[in-house]
């Protein structure tokens, strides 16, 4: 994804105009979430929408597609006012979704999945054959390896993600939308995906691709819009348009220092030492150091075991072999009670699955962890209640209400409440996976400098990433896991993306021997 | 996402009739200036203190069912448990009183055991539905089947019956006054206060909260859920072995028709009253007033002739059903999401 090959595959601006917001105002209640937005989708052109959380983009793309009606404004599609009553009926003119949070039936199969609401039917009964042929050259243009008859429930996230997408593109969408389609992908996919946004593109599909990633947005839009506080701040071709710009265009301010200045000392005491540590199916023996006051990346592709690993550390997954020591004391971690008690604290990366409690307002999730600490016998509520108080000025969480569930709160204030929860267990060891996922520049910023903050005082940090970016700027060293081994422990000039990729993909460092130590 | 919080935001100040929260004793006002209405007895301290001891049962049975809904879970044995457990004590103080006579040891005796079997009973629910992992409706489905059947085989088809001196040392557990207040009902409010202190104030309370709307932030939270699960049924199993223990002198005998049906009034007491049947979110008193409810209905009935007696089942499953209606507050909300 480099800037050269983007001007390369760039054919300018597309064609006619097939669907268009005019002056779009939505509110909710009578709070206004947008207002007066005009954006136009051209035939063969991907136009990027660019925001932060918040700024309106998922409610745009639910009008453009019919999920919602806008309080003011129109569509036009193909030059004529359109109303869609739901989503089908957008859905019926070609307008295709893929939502950002993904919709499959979980017990159901893939083909199934691909084709539910739309069976090809032979007489009366379906024709399981043709669906399952078809499914299966979608998923081919897709280079996803998935057998069509596999349960949605036993695929891992990012090909899930490839089942969303070809399940719209079985479709035949005219204007296809992508809502952050790439969180949960590997780079590889990405690649795939953005061949077959390509190919869309050259059949004249219009798309409209939203993404908070700069660098995806470099390279696989032609136009892009930029909204923020739900306003409409511009409309330029992708060329015009510097990374720079569009970060300060969509946060509408200069963010002067995304990574926090550290200093790192790796004659620091060893806090936390793992060794031989394997997990059948997932890790072997693996085996690192962590200092005080040391961010330590673990990087990898999905699958590679880093998650496992760390899991494994804290007690909530079976190992087959290996010790841990702490602060040079061995220590027995049977369970996430066992991790808290020795100071390590986890925070996990899918936070609406097995982090936060959505049908609950903040107190109680900001003490979940630290339950015993508020009360043996009567949880304490005011101390709660003073607790919350502490964590939302600390962590600048932003919610209107306090009283509002969490379920309703953007991706960066549920991670910035996530990451209170965890520090309520005053930990020395802070395990961090995918700390950004999903949430916007202004605060992917504050977090990174909040982990910066934590080593400062002599805590330590176990960074997992997918993101190239937040692993170079925060790490002191890299260690690398490939199908379940650490390949290597990367140090000084040796963290760059080459070596890192080197390692992930088995090239180097074979047989789990750190081999830059 | 954010256009939600601000709609939250926005929507709290405004002041609301917080149907949740208020709807049960709501309804309840209404049925009793109906019963009111339709008889002036209705009101009389007899028929009262009638209504309330005998939602004593269901509603001690209910306050121990809102701990295992609340974690997520529903025990369907909780009948059977109740007939199983006051055939065994009555086969034990019948045999006692051979050898201790019919005193108050072979009554005390006949009380713990009840309470050890309760919790034994609710132990084994809760043990083979965790460490098995089995879902608990299928768990209590097999044990609603096997404590029936024993309670059966106990009384050898027909019915077991206290020894008659036995019952009269007895009979103060249900006849009694304390106060003026019948025994049973003191026992339930007893029941239901310590209830609501756990579940509302206790990290044990907490956690049942957690597990029932995340088991896996549970689980990432540090908390055993097994254990807590576990804890769920054995409470349960003690509520099933308290409300026993008032039942026993009332009628001084049990057989296989014991207890039939009161799973599904106990789980009805706990819906009326607010906690949600999916779990993460239940309510003590909700439940009181549930059970309170359930138990008036059978009475209105009793005192006018508008509606059959035995229409009784019909009428309260259509309260059901309209009361969580009214709970979801889906009706006031317009559908231009």
């Amino acid at each position: 994804m480099t800037d050269a090959a983007v001007h390369a595959v760039n054919p300018g601006i597309g064609g006619e105009v097939r669907l268009s917001g005019r002056k779009i105002c939505k509110s909710f209640g009578p709070a206004q979430v947008l207002f007066d937005v005009s954006i136009d989708l051209h035939a063969g052109e991907v136009h990027a929408l660019l925001g932060e959380n918040g700024a309106g983009k998922s409610t745009l793309v639910k009008i453009l597609s019919g999920y919602h009606e806008p309080t003011e404004g129109e569509l036009v599609l193909d030059g004529k006012s359109i109303s869609f009553a739901d989503s089908e009926a957008g859905e019926g003119h070609g307008v295709i979704l893929i939502h950002q949070e993904l919709n499959l039936a979980e017990q159901l199969t893939v083909e199934e999945n691909i084709f539910l609401g739309r069976e090809i039917k032979r007489g009366w009964f379906l024709d399981k054959t043709a669906m399952r042929a078809e499914a299966k050259k979608l998923l081919e243009q897709l280079q996803c390896d998935v057998d069509p008859r596999t349960r949605i429930r036993d695929l891992s996230v990012s090909d899930r993600q490839m089942v969303e997408i070809a399940k719209a593109l079985s479709k035949k969408a005219d204007i296809l939308i992508l809502d952050e389609p790439t969180a949960v992908l590997t780079g590889r996919e990405v690649e795939i995906l953005f061949d077959q946004i390509r190919r869309l593109r050259e059949q004249g599909v219009a798309i409209l691709y939203i993404s908070h990633k700069l660098d995806e947005i470099k390279a696989i839009a032609d136009r892009v819009t930029v909204l923020r506080d739900g306003r409409h701040i511009v409309t330029e071709p992708v060329v015009d348009l510097s990374k720079d710009d569009m970060a300060r265009l969509m946060v509408g301010r200069d963010i002067k220092q995304m990574f926090p200045h550290r200093v790192s000392d790796t004659s620091a005491p060893i806090v936390l030492s793992v060794r031989d540590l394997s997990v059948p199916g997932h890790v072997r023996d693996a085996s690192f150091d962590l200092h005080k006051g040391e961010v330590l990346g673990f990087a990898g592709i999905v699958g590679a075991g880093r998650t496992a690993l760390m899991e494994a550390i804290i007690g909530l997954r079976e190992r087959s072999s290996g010790t841990i020591e702490r602060d040079g004391k061995p220590v027995r971690i049977a369970s996430l009670q066992d991790a808290k008690n020795s100071g390590i604290a986890y925070l996990t990366k899918d936070r609406k699955g097995s982090g936060l409690l959505l049908n609950m307002d903040m107190r109680p999730n900001l003490t979940l962890l630290a339950l015993e600490k508020f009360g043996r016998v009567i949880v304490d509520r005011k101390a709660e209640e003073a607790a919350l108080e502490k964590a939302i000025e600390a962590f600048d969480i932003r919610a209107a209400d306090s009283k509002a569930k969490v379920g309703d709160f953007s991706g960066g204030n549920q991670q910035k409440l996530l990451l209170a929860k965890v520090m309520e267990t005053d930990p020395d060891i802070v395990i961090i996976d995918e700390p950004t996922r999903g949430i916007d520049i202004g605060t992917k910023s504050q977090i990174y400098h909040f982990i910066g903050g934590l080593t400062d005082r002599g805590k330590s940090v176990i960074l997992l990433s997918s993101e190239m970016p937040e692993m170079l700027g925060l790490s002191d060293r890299i260690a690398v896991m490939a199908a379940g081994r650490i390949t290597g422990i990367l140090e000084g000039n040796d963290r760059n993306e080459h070596e890192i990729m080197r390692h992930a993909t088995g090239i180097s460092g074979q047989e789990g021997v750190s081999v830059h130590e | 996402m954010s256009s939600l919080e601000r709609r939250e935001a926005s929507a709290s100040p405004r002041f609301s009739i917080d149907f949740k929260a208020l709807g049960p004793f709501m309804a309840l006002v209404v049925l009793f200036v109906l019963g009111t209405a339709i008889n002036d007895a209705f009101l009389s301290g007899g028929n009262l203190s009638n209504i309330f001891t005998r939602a004593a049962f269901i509603g001690i049975i209910a306050v121990g069912a809102t701990f295992v809904i609340t974690a997520g879970g529903i025990d369907l044995s909780v009948g059977s448990m109740a007939a199983f457990i006051s055939g065994a004590m009555i086969v034990v103080m019948n045999t006692l009183v051979e050898t201790l006579g019919p005193g108050l040891e072979t009554v005390l005796i006949g009380i713990v055991l009840s309470i050890i079997l309760g919790i034994g009973a609710g132990a084994v629910n809760g043990l083979v539905s965790t460490k098995g992992k089995i879902e608990a409706f299928i768990v209590t489905l097999g044990t609603m089947g096997i404590y029936r059947s024993l309670v059966t085989y106990m009384a050898d088809g027909g019915t077991l019956s206290l020894d008659f001196e036995v019952r009269g040392t007895y009979r103060p557990v249900y006849y009694g006054e304390l106060l003026g207040i019948p025994v049973p009902v003191l026992v339930f409010l007893a029941v239901a206060v310590a209830g609501y202190v756990l579940l509302n104030m206790t990290p044990f309370g907490r956690k049942c909260f957690a597990i029932g709307s995340n088991e896996q932030v549970a689980r990432y939270s540090a908390i055993h859920v097994d254990r807590v699960k576990t804890m769920t049924y054995v409470i349960q199993g003690l509520c099933v072995s308290i409300a026993t223990i008032i039942y026993v002198p009332r009628l001084g005998s049990a057989s296989s028709s014991t207890g039939v049906l009161w799973e599904l009034e106990a789980i009805a007491a706990v819906i009326i009253g607010g906690t949600m049947l999916k779990g993460g979110y239940g309510r003590i008193w909700g439940t009181v007033v549930g059970a309170i409810m359930l138990t008036t209905i059978g009475n209105i009935l009793n005192l006018t002739d508008a509606i059959s007696n035995y229409l009784n089942g019909a009428v309260q499953g259509l309260i059901i059903i309209v009361a969580v209606f009214l709970q979801r507050g889906d009706w006031r909300r317009k559908k231009s999401k």
